[in-house]
């Protein structure tokens, strides 16, 4: 019983993981289509940021408040990388909508010059986050103890979606920016300013990157290229849940976490990889388009 | 168009006399650079021609370079087991090892199992009509799933060592300048080679064909052509010149591992040819020289400004040489061809020229 529990909820877990960082990208990738390589160095500076506020302060503030800095460090990831997500809009992938394929290969020049920076800045070897001492123990169920770090992060992913959900279903930003990946010329002529809305919704798909970079901080030590280990299997799960659905980037992330966690169990770390995507490809032949996907009538 | 071939010719010339004006050093590095060359073709072909972007190649490079290396390795072992195996704790020669100890079918394998797991992964998401950016990400997991299982099954690849140590090469001694001589131009004949071979694809009814699914898929469909066939044969085709190049790579720097197929280098293939010139094949082979003799000169000086260099490369390609290095010398040609004709003749009419 409680192999299973403890199972169930590393599989959960980990999906809540991979669904914080394919959140960002479900928006960047999934609504806008842009392929943006350096979704995984955003998640560096998010994490980066962490470390930075953690060091500021058990250095500045009194030991008491030590245990809040989640407190100023989430939303200061999620504007550090939401800052660098707007300069890049604005400097590069703004000028590459038409060409896909080569905004991929601008933005992985970017991620390479970013990783380098980090690698400048912090140095070359990881470094360790302390976590607040409420984050450590954990809660017990039926004798499988859940982790408080890993609830933390589903409490966190839980909030992020939800949020997302009422801005984009309920604020008039949010629809404006669904009318402009559902019909960028016809929310055009009815007076939407397409420009505004790509900066903005690509600055909030890299500001989601941060907090997934803060979350990431409670797993273990963060180096330059923490966004790489992630960045592919990121990327397969908006394509397996559907491009362009919010909810079927929710099933991939869980399904990964849940198939990934299984085939761990069974067959060990490297081997459960392999798995992962061979499933993904194979699934991929049934369902070309996602778990879920925008039905469209157009041909390209 | 004569004075275009001439010139080829001419290029190739001077590359197969390496030897008299390089030393052995540089001889090496120009060898290593031109299997590169090699890849970028393949890019070329699939990229430029046909719209396929694969951040996959380093794969196909490395099985091709792997399939040579089994067979070194085995020669090296001189009938016993491989090093690594021994220390692995092996007692037997896997099964499917023990065909690589033939070097007609190792070299053969490095171009036929490159060719068959591209054409397998081909068929499987250009049949669902999976292209663009989706079939570049499919084909960055393949590296990762590849990459995972060489360096998981250390005791059948090397591990993350890769396989290295190598002797001989069909009893010729490896070490000798005279056989590394030889290798460097069997690579200059087999770029000048698959360089033939990829113009006359290109000019043939195949190429056309090709360049058409690039620019709009679904009308060559409506025309009664099947895509998906067009672009397997493309994608296989260059695939295998990506094994070819492994075998060439491995028999001449004499070591291949997980970390040479990895994402990293596999994207840098397609700068190679990016930095070229996506539609040109000669521009293939200038950029993969030029890109990887900029990476020894700053990697060997200044290591860390390499990566932000490379990065920058990247960027300033996509946005102000769209077209690379040949396309910019191209559209520079012709503008001032359009002005001299202008001066000449006032009534040699525009539009000709266009």
């Amino acid at each position: 019983m409680a192999v299973v529990i403890t199972q169930l909820f590393n599989g959960i877990s980990l999906g809540s993981i991979l669904l914080l960082i394919a959140l960002g990208l479900a928006i960047t990738f999934g609504l806008m289509n842009v392929i943006n390589m350096a979704h995984g160095e955003f998640i560096m500076a998010g994490a980066y940021t962490t470390y930075v506020v953690q060091q500021a302060f058990s250095h500045y503030v009194p030991a008491a408040l030590f245990n809040y800095y989640y407190i100023v460090a989430i939303p200061l990831s999620f504007l550090i990388g939401a800052l660098l997500g707007f300069v890049l809009e604005k400097t590069l992938i703004r000028f590459l909508y038409h060409r896909p394929l080569d905004s991929l290969l601008a933005t992985w020049g970017v991620s390479l010059i970013l990783q380098q920076v980090a690698r400048s800045i912090f140095g070359a070897p990881n470094v360790a986050v302390t976590a607040p001492a409420w984050l450590d123990s954990g809660l017990t169920i039926a004798g499988a103890v859940l982790p408080y770090k890993r609830l933390f992060i589903i409490a966190l992913v839980t909030i992020c979606m939800v949020t997302l959900y009422l801005y984009l279903d309920k604020t008039a930003a949010g629809r404006k920016m669904r009318a402009v990946t559902m019909n960028r010329s016809m929310a055009s002529s009815l007076g939407v300013s397409t420009k505004k809305v790509d900066a903005t919704a690509f600055a909030i798909g890299s500001g989601l990157a941060g907090i997934a970079g803060c979350a990431l901080t409670v797993l273990g030590p963060i180096g330059s290229t923490i966004g790489t280990y992630y960045i592919v299997d990121a990327f397969m799960i908006v394509i397996l849940g559907g491009i362009g659905s919010l909810i079927g980037t929710v099933f991939g992330a869980l399904s990964v976490g849940m198939l990934g966690t299984v085939a761990e169990f069974w067959s060990g770390a490297s081997m459960a990889k392999v798995i992962v995507f061979v499933a993904i490809i194979a699934f991929l032949q049934f369902k070309p388009a996602g778990l879920l996907s925008a039905r469209t009538r157009s041909l390209e | 168009m004569d004075k275009k071939k001439l010139g080829y010719w001419l290029f190739f010339i001077a590359l197969f006399l390496g030897p008299l004006y390089l030393t052995e050093f540089r001889l090496a590095l120009m060898g290593k650079f031109l299997c590169f060359a090699i890849v970028a073709l393949g890019i070329c072909l699939i990229w430029g021609y046909t719209g396929i972007l694969s951040l996959g190649h380093g794969v196909y490079f490395g099985l091709g370079a792997y399939c040579t290396a089994m067979y070194l390795k085995l020669e090296a072992a001189n009938g016993q087991l491989p090093d690594f195996m021994e220390w692995s704790g092996v007692s037997a020669l896997p099964a499917f090892w023990v065909p690589f100890s033939n070097p007609i079918f190792a070299i053969g394998a490095s171009l036929l199992i490159p060719a068959l797991i591209a054409a397998i992964l081909g068929f499987l998401t250009f049949k669902n009509r999976i292209k663009g950016v989706y079939f570049s990400l499919i084909s960055q997991a393949v590296v990762v799933v590849f990459v995972t299982l060489f360096v998981a099954k250390q005791d059948w690849t090397g591990g993350t060592n890769g396989l290295t140590n190598f002797t001989t090469f069909l009893g010729f001694s490896l070490a000798s300048p005279l056989v590394q001589i030889a290798l460097y131009m069997m690579t200059v004949i087999i770029l000048g080679a698959s360089f033939a071979l990829a113009a006359a694809l290109t000019n043939s009814r195949v190429g056309r064909v090709l360049s058409a699914v690039r620019d709009g898929e679904n009308r060559v469909r409506f025309l009664g052509f099947n895509p998906t066939s067009y672009k397997v044969f493309v994608y296989s085709l260059s695939a295998a010149l990506a094994g070819l190049a492994g075998t060439l790579f491995v028999l001449q720097v004499g070591l291949i591992s997980p970390a040479m197929m990895g994402i990293i280098p596999s994207i840098e293939m397609v700068l190679w040819a990016a930095v070229g010139g996506r539609h040109s094949l000669i521009g293939a082979i200038l950029g993969a020289v030029i890109v990887n003799s900029a990476k020894s000169f700053f990697s060997e000086a200044y290591p860390d400004i390499w990566s932000i260099f490379l990065g920058l490369l990247f960027i300033i390609v996509v946005m102000f040489l769209p077209n690379g290095i040949v396309g910019a010398f191209e559209s520079w040609n012709e503008k001032r061809e359009k002005a001299k004709r202008k001066g000449g003749t006032a009534d040699a009419a525009d539009s000709v020229v266009s």
